[in-house]
């Protein structure tokens, strides 16, 4: 898909790898996503699993920040309240492009069980923020979480620098 | 002490003020005071040595329809003994006395209460909303409590 592949490729000699500027530069964009959490509800919990030993979240390469100005994604885990959303939405713009978002839970994706009488529940983290991967589940377990992860990868790896919206032909 | 002996000397101390003793519920027996002398009621109850009901462990608000009330769970360290207190406002002017001078756990419950309920607790020193934003509308655990459309325009409804 990407740089790796060619390693396989028999550059007898040289020691040269021919790629894309592209390639190297998603593969390390991929390969070293800074996030901020935002955990808001149960969800939170499981993604307290996801990031200890048994699942260990750091192998993706990902790192913890709690600045908005350092991070490459946003994680929405939970339920988003009308009074949160302000703020998310602030922290969301003072994030540095190329940005992206993951919405974790049925809560951020669609309002889940409170999206009847919820008054105070915003139906869906997406009416104010743009988001690139949903992980369903209620809350989902850390094998999805994996997915979910290996997803937005996917999605960085096959962009165009310049243009985050335009897709490298070697998308599969 | 007995709840029923606590009214007793409530009775006789406070006379109409103290309205009924009831202990037909299934749930704890309570005490009905009148709104008007909540707060000597309860500053009784917290200091006179035979009550010392030092710890507030629950207030709350319910919204009964025509009235709303709140309920007061008290309970003593020194005596191991509780009580329950109930009192009722009508709903067009929900005004009770607040108890945050008493017990300071007073402070954020009621300040839910009033966010929640609409509880108009007159002499809490700080009485703003506490979980919901400060700019909402309405009291949101009300029976008769319609969402808005919008809010901060995001959709509230699905």
């Amino acid at each position: 898909m990407g740089l790796l592949d060619r390693l396989d490729d028999p550059y007898e000699g040289g020691g040269i790898i021919l790629g894309k500027v592209e390639d190297l530069l998603n593969w390390g964009r991929s390969k070293s996503d800074w996030y901020l959490h935002f955990g808001l509800a149960c969800c939170a919990i499981e993604f307290m699993a996801m990031n200890a030993s048994h699942f260990d979240f750091m192998r993706f390469g990902t790192i913890p920040r709690t600045s908005p100005r350092q991070a490459d994604f946003i994680m929405v885990t939970g339920t988003v309240t009308f009074k949160m959303a302000d703020r998310i939405k602030i922290l969301y713009e003072q994030m540095a492009e190329p940005k992206y978002v993951i919405s974790v839970g049925s809560c951020s994706n669609c309002g889940g069980p409170y999206w009847e009488h919820g008054y105070h529940v915003l139906k869906g983290v997406d009416r104010i923020i743009p988001v690139d991967v949903y992980i369903p589940g209620c809350p989902p377990r850390p094998e999805a979480f994996e997915e979910g992860m290996m997803l937005l990868q996917k999605k960085i790896s096959h962009q165009a620098i310049f243009n985050k919206r335009k897709r490298l032909e070697s998308e599969v | 002490m007995l709840p029923n002996e606590i009214y007793d000397t409530l009775k006789t101390e406070f006379g109409d003020a103290v309205i009924e003793y009831n202990d037909q519920q299934p749930t704890d027996s309570f005490i009905l005071i009148g709104a008007d002398n909540l707060f000597d009621i309860c500053h009784t109850l917290r200091d006179k040595d035979a009550f010392l009901f030092d710890y507030l462990m629950c207030l709350t608000a319910m919204d009964l329809g025509e009235n709303v009330g709140v309920v007061y769970h008290l309970y003593s360290m020194t005596h191991k003994h509780r009580l329950v207190l109930k009192v009722t406002a009508p709903k067009t002017d929900p005004k009770i006395p607040s108890v945050e001078m008493i017990w300071r756990t007073a402070d954020w419950h009621e300040r839910e209460a009033f966010d929640l309920i609409g509880v108009n607790f007159e002499g809490h020193r700080n009485l703003i909303r506490i979980l919901c934003p400060y700019d909402w509308e309405g009291h949101a655990l009300r029976k008769d409590y319609v969402a808005p459309e919008y809010y901060h325009n995001m959709k509230v409804s699905y």
